[in-house]
């Protein structure tokens, strides 16, 4: 340990009010970082305390110190790798003191392993409030630690703890619980194989060896034939082990907590649980739940998203009329700021979705609505836990994405980030739309059925049924060696703490700003490159064929410029690949002009509208609808010699985008959450490949 | 044999053991121990999963799983 800098560790029970005393301890000043191998991110923070710098990582909250999740796995590896620059000089254990002995199983091991360890106690007052009464020097008598009361929510007893931290000392402490019972034949053999001298963290060796990360293969094998020749039983121990401490817990705690008036103040959680969880009221409130989330996503965000949207079209017309002329202003003008604009503008929406997440999650809700839908989930394959981000899919991918964290199981996981951009999000709604307006009629059946509604209706259906099969049909293929299991604690009802609302929400911001922005800004540049140059007298020259062709246009007049910019268009990389590709797309009913569209929607799905608007020369920022509308309209098919955008291709092209996979946003933050290239690409493909085969059977069919 | 599945909500028992081991190691660390009570609370509307309240805490777990914890007979 340095003199100036000091480690600490914290690790506690789920529920523990963890998070909330990483909040107080470090404020803002939080950084996400990985952690080896795992989809995990690694939140740490900073503060000083007497001139000490004391640097804080926050550990998943786990039940105990074997992992049950991959994500748990990072907790005995931070806390047995002294070689890791954030190896912990301290552990502060945050024990919630209405529920001790399930929170001193976590304490117990964790303190075993050697590193000095700070009981923090948090909740004292629900504690009280419940009929317990703690004695604190008991406690601290009992299991040989240092106790710190503290108050999560008020911040109360901080600095008691900071003040514990600096000065708490490294001494030998006697072990809780010593396992050398189970082999003491092994524990001694992996001490000196890694010059390891606490017998615990042997023990844990020999335990959790595969999830190891930083043990070499070499040195896995060495473990693994040390434990056969042993006759080591990981499992009996294990659960020997937990009955044990279990035990001695119980012992000692009998010592520490008097009960005066059982259960007192539970009636108010047991009335709130008959309701919330109740078959008419518990769906109904759920449904109300949903209904004011939506609201939030797309009225709430819409003023927000306007603002966002017009301050960066002022921001592009300003910046060209400050900066000369030339390929590096074009570059800013048309591919950073609008890019830039692109990632900004989801903020909103994520902001207000993580905020609800947040209350709902603070509160205690998010469990019994978990627990309300986990059997109609399981059925696809899912998980109770998946309703969150099938929900915010709605809105967008990307949060959704996102808040697929809490889900323990990796299958269930993997198999909700695949299936959720499959549910129609807010990017495509506007071309949605457009293509509804143009080809289903504006009519009224049965008098009261608006024909344009169900469209729309229906086309969330198949979004929304497209996620479920796909979910089911994965539930089949996916192969893996984790058993999926339902075991979760129902938390004590709570008010939200605002402070903890406010820092999810920023965190969760900035993360997707930094993360999935630096993608989104790198293909919206190469978009831009794409659809602004070209090879070619045709490109390079197109004032002479647009007067050659168009002999009646003024040159300079409006329809000219129009005419002028399409024409570009179709004759940049981007045109010539939207004819290129004009073959593979000609059997769903699309030329190369929605190639083109299709080409430049992979930066966003509502890109499609401008760049149909400016292919048939409406004028890019004439966004105006019923002018693009009568353009498409009067297209015709030169094969067919009909209405281009007839019922069968407006079809075909909603379906297309109901399932395609044209959103780079989605696919950057799914690489980041599962932590590898492989899923991203399926989805790319299976979600691209179900529109093709689907666009292409409704064409043929409605033809 | 009894199971905690079969439990009617506001009836108690008192855990025996575990027939599954995998599940019975989660059990186990989240405090439910053979002679540990456990108190069914009540059951999802779609009648699974059900909560149980054990040490002091209230625990959700699906059928499936409560079937894997018998009871010793009252």
């Amino acid at each position: 340990m340095s003199q100036d800098t000091i480690n600490i560790a914290l690790v506690g029970n789920p529920n523990a009010g963890k998070t909330s005393m990483f909040n107080q301890l470090t404020g803002l000043n939080q950084k996400v970082g990985n952690f080896p191998g795992v989809t995990m991110d690694k939140v740490s923070g900073a503060f000083t305390y007497k001139g000490k710098e004391i640097n804080v990582v926050d550990l998943p909250g786990t039940y105990s110190i074997y992992p049950r999740t991959m994500d748990e796995r990072v907790v005995f590896d931070v806390l047995s790798d002294p070689e890791a620059s954030d190896f912990p000089d301290v552990i502060v254990a945050i024990l919630d003191a209405s529920n001790l002995e399930r929170n001193l199983l976590l304490f117990s091991q964790v303190k075993d392993l050697g590193i000095p360890t700070i009981l923090a106690l948090n909740m004292l007052d629900a504690a009280n409030k419940a009929g317990l009464n703690i004695d604190i020097s008991a406690l601290e008598k009992e299991f040989d630690t240092k106790v710190v009361t503290i108050n999560g929510r008020t911040g109360e007893g901080l600095d008691r703890l900071k003040k514990q931290i600096v000065s708490v000392k490294k001494q030998k402490s006697e072990c809780f619980y010593d396992i050398n019972s189970f082999c003491p034949g092994l524990i001694p053999i992996i001490k000196d194989r890694f010059n390891i001298d606490n017998d615990y963290v042997a023990y844990q060796y020999a335990q959790q060896t595969e999830s190891k990360s930083y043990l070499s293969v070499e040195e896995m094998q060495f473990i693994a034939d040390a434990k056969v020749e042993h006759n080591f039983c990981d499992r009996q121990y294990q659960t020997k082990e937990t009955v044990d401490r279990y035990n001695l817990i119980r012992e000692k705690l009998a010592k520490v907590v008097t009960k005066s008036d059982e259960e007192l103040g539970r009636s108010f959680a047991n009335k709130l649980d008959k309701v919330l969880t109740h078959k008419v009221y518990g769906y109904a409130i759920f449904l109300l739940v949903l209904f004011l989330l939506f609201q939030a996503i797309f009225s709430w965000a819409e003023p927000f998203m306007d603002l966002i949207d017009t301050t960066f079209a002022k921001l592009s017309s300003g910046v060209s009329q400050f900066l000369p002329e030339g390929i590096l202003t074009n570059l800013i003008v048309e591919g950073i700021i609008p890019g830039l604009g692109g990632v900004v503008i989801f903020i909103p929406q994520i902001a207000l979705l993580f905020c609800f997440i947040a209350i709902l999650e603070e509160s205690g809700y998010m469990a019994r609505a978990v627990f309300l839908t986990d059997k109609i989930m399981r059925k696809f394959g899912l998980n109770g836990k998946s309703i969150v981000p099938l929900i915010s899919g709605v809105a967008c991918a990307i949060p959704a994405v996102m808040a697929t964290r809490n889900i323990e199981s990796w299958k269930d996981r993997i198999i909700t980030i695949f299936v959720t951009p499959f549910m129609s999000c807010s990017a495509r709604l506007p071309v949605y739309a457009i293509l509804i307006a143009l080809v289903v009629p504006n009519e009224y059946v049965f008098g009261f059925l608006h024909l344009q509604g169900l469209a729309l209706m229906a086309l969330y259906l198949v979004g929304f049924l497209g996620a479920i099969l796909s979910a089911l049909a994965m539930q089949k293929i996916l192969k893996v060696n984790e058993r999926s299991y339902f075991i979760m604690e129902l938390p004590v009802y709570r008010w939200p703490k605002w402070n903890n609302v406010g820092t999810t929400i920023y965190s969760k911001s900035k993360t997707f700003v930094f993360e999935a922005g630096k993608v989104i800004l790198g293909i919206s540049v190469i978009l831009w490159f794409l659809a602004s140059y070209g090879v070619g007298d045709e490109f390079n020259n197109p004032d002479k064929y647009v007067q050659q062709e168009n002999p009646e246009l003024v040159v300079g007049s409006k329809e000219y410029e129009d005419v002028l910019v399409s024409y570009k268009l179709e004759h940049s990389f981007a045109g010539v690949m939207g004819k290129a590709i004009e073959p593979a797309i000609r059997p769903l009913g699309y030329d190369w002009k929605i190639g083109i569209a299709l080409i430049t929607s992979f930066a966003a799905r509502e890109v499609f509208v401008g760049t149909i608007a400016t292919i048939y020369s409406v004028g890019a920022d004439a966004e105006d609808e019923a002018t693009i509308k009568e353009k498409l309209r009067a297209e015709i098919n030169p094969y067919t010699g009909q209405p281009m955008y007839s019922l069968a291709l407006g079809v075909s092209l909603m379906i297309f985008y109901a399932f395609a996979m044209q959103c780079m946003s989605t696919l950057a933050v799914v690489k980041r959450e599962t932590k590898s290239w492989k899923w991203p690409i399926l989805q790319l493909f299976y979600m691209s490949g179900a529109a093709y085969v689907f666009a292409f059977i409704s064409y043929q069919l409605l033809k | 044999m009894v199971s905690v599945a079969d439990l009617k909500p506001g009836q108690k028992g008192i855990v025996k053991d575990f027939n599954d081991e995998y599940i019975s190691l989660k059990l186990l660390e989240m405090g439910v121990l053979p002679g540990t009570e456990i108190e069914m609370k009540f059951a999802a509307p779609l009648g699974d999963p059900i909560c149980i309240r054990v040490t002091g805490y209230d625990l959700s777990l699906r059928l499936e799983e409560a079937r894997t914890i018998s009871l010793s007979e009252a």
